[in-house]
């Protein structure tokens, strides 16, 4: 079993075509401007769309945790107490609460995802994993769901951080078509403060996997206060060719706060407020740089 | 208003088409009235029908306006809209109702009201086909009729939904008299006991032949005189090849691809002018009827590349020019739109099954993306032989949010229109017309009949036969909801009521096509159609080679989502009982939020690749199906169905109480066969997969609306995944596809404030429409419905 928030259907900027995406739950980074909060936990979690609440009370009476009051006319949840048993899910009647992380098969998720099969081959597209971070999901269930779409002539793309043991790549090489590589920064400083770890792991993984082979993706996601400078972009640039890292695409992602909304709904403060997405021209001048750095598919977003 | 048109002639003319408010025109009707005071009881039925069209084209007025390139009005100016009394004798009040009307008004002069309450009330009221059918029709049928189960074609329109085939470039009308000639010759008044019929019908084709021939003269003429009084020598000389134009058609077949254009509008003026039927009538496969005088003329150097699109840009003027008859009741409910259907379908395969798209596709891509007109409803047809560059250049037009073009299988069409017995040759002449109706292009009378209100006759069902809107006891008493003690006894009910009401519409209906057999020929239409002339018999009676009528189902999101609403809450989960179903819908929904959450938010809903949900659909689908396709009707062929709605969704929407699958009293139900609004959370490929499921070849056409934001479609990828999900739909038989791409805020806003909105053109159901002329309900229900925004 293995723990999924959504499965997004005609995905286009997840890889090549027509492409559905597998969010799976758990990340072990925590990226500031991450759009995708819900999908940080490991374990299910509860959201609440409190705006529109009337303060009618069926959740306070199904909560057997006692974890939601009543204040000025809408429910107040209290998470931590959330054991997410979904007895609030039910009982609202305006469709406000939802959980989110639900446990598939590998069996339940194949049917699921073979549905569009007609449009992947139509179109290129396939299959994306992705989260949170499947690399640090269950890797018996990602392989043997990787093997599975694999034999029945499914493409699979994996949208990964790089943040997991090399040993997890390894497992999926055989059956991978492409890997969309996030490198955020490679400035310790920078990444520790916006993102959780060093990138030693994340740089070594992606040297290891080009020698390996692997048709690599490289996603940018910009963001003016983390890398959004010509410097930093040059470092990113640096490392690249240093380690001689295969490239068969660039991706720069300019940072959208469309998230944020999200983060009230799990009860929690968004932690990317004073961030701040770079300007047209900026990213023209990016996509310029790697133009001039011999990268000829350079892109600016998906 | 937005200036469009590739140079300043096309502006102006444009311009005026878009500028003039429609206006009713009595020319026409007091011509057929001395017509029918002099010659009825005289003349046989077709002789006289022939005559009317000769007479209103020996006299009406004539119109070329400034820079017009192609010649001819169906009344006196642009945006005239002519009656048909004869059809529908339209009342005092009803021309107030025209005039005074917010949407879709035609003004009526002072002069009219008068002209119509001394001559026309008097001589046509009582003998108008409208009164006729009202006369013979059941009082179960009216009672249907009048509570919205199903609405009726033929009230106030004649049989129509043709469309013109490559015939009309191969011959003129003065041939044609020489073809109906020889007809004649060979009736055997020895052993034929209908030859004195097929004589008279033969004889009415010639006088309309002659009508034609009688109105190309007078435009040649008409022009010489401008010519003469023209100063600016460049405009002379247009106005003298006008006249040379109108030497050669209609009398003759056309030589240049300026002429076969002409030739064309001529043929359309004819077929609208004799009657008013549905969807007026179509170029049908213009690009390839067009291209080989296009490539003739490219090659003796007299026709480039500009020209030739100059000429379309200004056919395309004469289409917009022509609002569609004014309607009243409860067809203006079901088509409530200034837009006649005339529909082009361009690319797919020619007759020997090669790839179909030539330069002047190209160039109709251009113009249709150029002159943004309601008229003519362009669409393409995608074949798998289609160019993928073809593809995509349509995609990028219909991304611009304006829902032209909309896109047609050409496999799919071609194995319909086998599937209903037309030869491989006829079929691939074939297409689409009105909103998505599978047609053999000069060859068929497909005639539609009505829509039919698959939910509405649900909400029957749970009522035991009765109508609490209307208050009446419409249906079977099969019994009351909580009677079915078993899913499997519902079905039944609800199929048994299905029934019923199908066979009251189909009885109407063949009295209904009786009674234009015998009354309303259209001799015109007939010399035109394959093989009205060597059959001696007319359009309306049988002459063409096929004759279906179609019978639209509406509603099937709405319906399959109800019948899985109660399927799997009451008797499947028991989380609610039906009397409390029952008394949410009786109350709207109305402190009844939990089934209102549940039937609407947990429930498996059509649209979302749900084999629960989507098997319901395929068993409605199969037994409606099973209940209309293959009966006959009374010109030899069958009744078949299609899945469209035109507007009609709002209507039998309105007509309705809360219905359980939460969609609530009087709003729409879904349309053509696209889920209900709300329904689908998926995304595109699951709404196109729930589609798929449905059988598409054994229909005469379905309608998709996929509504997109802006963003979905953007940038290349965008626009290469839009073509891909074009192609996968149609590989999987789907037979159209029609995308709105406008952000629902923009709606909003122009709803607010029309004013400022004033271009603003959406896809409605099969064609599109100012959004400013659409009714506040469909409105509300276009904003509502699904946006499609995913990434």
């Amino acid at each position: 079993m293995s723990c999924i928030t959504s499965i997004q259907k005609y995905s286009i900027h997840d890889g090549d075509g027509i492409r559905t995406t597998v969010f799976f739950k758990g990340c072990p980074l925590s990226c500031k401007w991450c759009h995708n909060p819900e999908t940080q936990g490991y374990q299910p979690e509860l959201l609440f769309h409190k705006e529109k609440c009337v303060g009618c009370g069926q959740c306070v009476t199904a909560c057997d945790k006692y974890a939601i009051t009543l204040s000025e006319g809408k429910a107040v949840q209290n998470f931590s107490a959330c054991v997410h048993c979904g007895a609030c899910v039910d009982a609202c009647n305006l469709n406000l609460r939802e959980i989110v992380g639900k446990e598939y098969t590998v069996e339940e998720l194949f049917k699921e995802l073979k549905k569009d099969e007609m449009f992947y081959e139509q179109s290129g597209g396939g299959v994306t994993l992705s989260g949170g971070e499947v690399m640090t999901a269950d890797m018996d269930f990602i392989e043997s769901l990787c093997k599975k779409l694999h034999r029945y002539g499914i493409t699979i793309t994996i949208d990964t951080c790089g943040q997991a043991p090399y040993e997890h790549y390894e497992r999926l090489l055989p059956y991978v078509e492409t890997f969309l590589y996030d490198i955020k920064t490679t400035d310790v400083t920078l990444h520790e403060t916006y993102i959780g770890p060093a990138p030693t792991l994340i740089l070594s993984n992606l040297e290891k996997l080009s020698r390996a082979g692997a048709r690599l993706y490289i996603r940018i996601p910009v963001i003016k206060e983390v890398n959004g400078n010509r410097e930093a972009m040059a470092d990113i640039l640096r490392f690249l060719k240093e380690k001689q890292i295969q490239v068969a695409q660039v991706n720069l992602l300019p940072y959208h706060n469309t998230g944020s909304a999200k983060y009230a709904r799990m009860g929690i403060v968004y932690p990317g407020e004073n961030l701040h997405a770079p300007t047209a021209e900026e990213m023209d001048t990016f996509v310029a740089l790697f133009k001039e750095n011999g990268y000829h598919k350079v892109y600016i977003g998906g | 208003m937005e200036e469009r048109g590739m140079n300043k002639r096309i502006q102006s003319l444009r311009r005026l088409s878009v500028d003039t408010q429609p206006h009713i025109d009595l020319e026409r009707a007091i011509s057929e009235t001395k017509t029918y005071q002099q010659y009825e009881g005289y003349l046989s039925i077709p002789e006289l029908r022939g005559q009317v069209l000769k007479d209103y084209f020996s006299t009406k007025t004539l119109y070329i306006g400034e820079g017009e390139l192609i010649v001819g009005e169906k009344g006196d100016s642009p945006q005239a809209a002519p009656t048909f009394p004869e059809l529908c004798c339209h009342s005092i009040e009803d021309m107030h109702v025209m005039n005074d009307r917010e949407l879709i008004s035609f003004k009526v002069k002072e002069e009219d009201y008068r002209t119509q309450e001394t001559m026309m009330i008097p001589y046509w009221d009582k003998r108008s086909i409208r009164n006729q059918i009202l006369r013979q029709m059941t009082p179960e049928w009216k009672a249907a009729y009048e509570c919205g189960i199903f609405t009726e074609f033929m009230e106030q329109r004649g049989p129509g939904h043709t469309v013109g085939s490559g015939k009309i470039y191969e011959k003129g009308f003065a041939e044609r008299i020489d073809d109906i000639n020889a007809a004649i010759a060979k009736l055997d008044f020895l052993n034929d006991p209908e030859a004195l019929d097929k004589k008279n019908e033969l004889n009415g084709m010639k006088l309309a032949c002659e009508a034609i021939m009688i109105l190309g003269e007078r435009y040649a003429t008409y022009a010489r005189e401008l010519a003469e009084k023209e100063s600016n020598p460049t405009r002379k000389e247009e106005l003298l090849q006008i006249a040379a134009n109108c030497d050669v058609v209609p009398a003759h077949k056309p030589q240049t691809y300026w002429q076969a254009i002409q030739m064309y509008w001529f043929v359309h003026l004819g077929v609208t002018s004799e009657l008013n039927p549905w969807d007026a009538y179509s170029p049908g496969r213009l690009d390839q009827h067009l291209n080989p005088f296009y490539i003739k003329d490219t090659e003796e150097g007299i026709l480039d590349d500009d020209k030739a699109l100059e000429l379309l840009e200004c056919l395309w003027v004469k289409f917009n020019n022509q609002p569609a008859p004014p309607k009243v009741g409860i067809t203006l409910k079901e088509s409530s739109t200034y837009t006649d259907f005339a529909n082009l379908n361009t690319g797919g395969i020619t007759p020997q099954g090669e790839d179909g798209v030539n330069n002047v596709s190209y160039l109709i891509l251009d113009c249709m993306d150029e002159m943004k007109l309601l008229q003519p409803s362009s669409n393409v047809q995608i074949s798998r032989k289609t160019p993928q560059k073809f593809l995509k250049r349509a995609c990028e037009i219909s991304r611009k949010g304006w829902g032209q073009p909309a896109f047609y299988n050409t496999e799919a069409i071609v194995q319909e229109l086998m599937n209903a017995g037309k030869t491989l040759d006829d079929a691939r002449l074939g297409g689409t017309s009105g909103c998505v109706e599978t047609g053999a292009f000069g060859n068929e009378a497909y005639i539609l009949t009505g829509y039919f209100n698959l939910p509405k006759i649900f909400e029957l069902t749970l009522n035991n036969g009765y109508d609490y809107v209307a208050d009446k006891q419409l249906g079977l008493q099969l019994g009351n909801a909580t009677d079915f003690a078993t899913y499997e006894e519902l079905m039944d009910a609800y199929k048994k009521q299905v029934a019923y009401f199908i066979n009251i519409k189909l009885q109407g209906s063949n009295v209904i096509e009786k009674i234009y057999a015998e009354q309303m020929p259209v001799p015109f239409l007939s010399t035109i159609t394959n093989d009205c002339i060597s059959r001696g018999k007319d359009y309306n009676g049988g002459g063409a080679r096929y004759n279906t009528k179609y019978l639209q189902g509406v509603g099937i999101g709405t319906i399959t989502d109800c019948i899985a609403a109660i399927k799997y809450n009451v008797y499947e989960q028991q989380n609610f009982t039906m009397e409390e179903l029952m008394q949410a819908l009786k109350d709207n929904f109305e402190g009844h939020d939990r089934i209102l959450n549940l039937v609407r938010n947990k429930t498996p809903k059509y649209g979302n690749d749900d084999d629960y949900a989507d098997s319901i659909m395929r068993e409605i689908f199969a037994y409606y199906k099973s209940q209309v396709s293959g009966r006959p009707n009374m010109l030899g062929g069958t009744y078949r169905i299609n899945m469209l709605p035109t507007t009609c969704h709002v209507y039998f929407g309105d007509v309705m109480m809360a219905s359980p699958n939460g969609r609530l009293a009087h709003k729409p139900v879904s349309e053509g066969i696209s889920p209900e609004k709300g329904a689908d959370v998926n995304g595109p490929t699951s709404v196109i997969k729930s589609c798929s499921k449905m059988d598409h070849l054994q229909t005469g056409g379905t309608l998709l609306n996929q509504k997109f934001t802006p963003n979905v479609v953007a940038g290349e990828e965008g626009l290469n995944q839009m073509a891909n999900l074009i192609r996968t739909y149609f590989n999987m038989d789907g037979h159209h596809i029609q995308f709105n791409v406008i952000d629902r805020q923009t709606l909003i806003e122009a709803q607010k404030h029309p004013e400022e909105y004033k271009d603003l053109i959406v896809r409605v159901a099969g064609y599109s429409d100012h959004f400013r002329n659409l009714s506040k309900a469909l409105q509300d229900e276009i904003i509502e419905r699904t946006e499609q925004s995913f990434n």
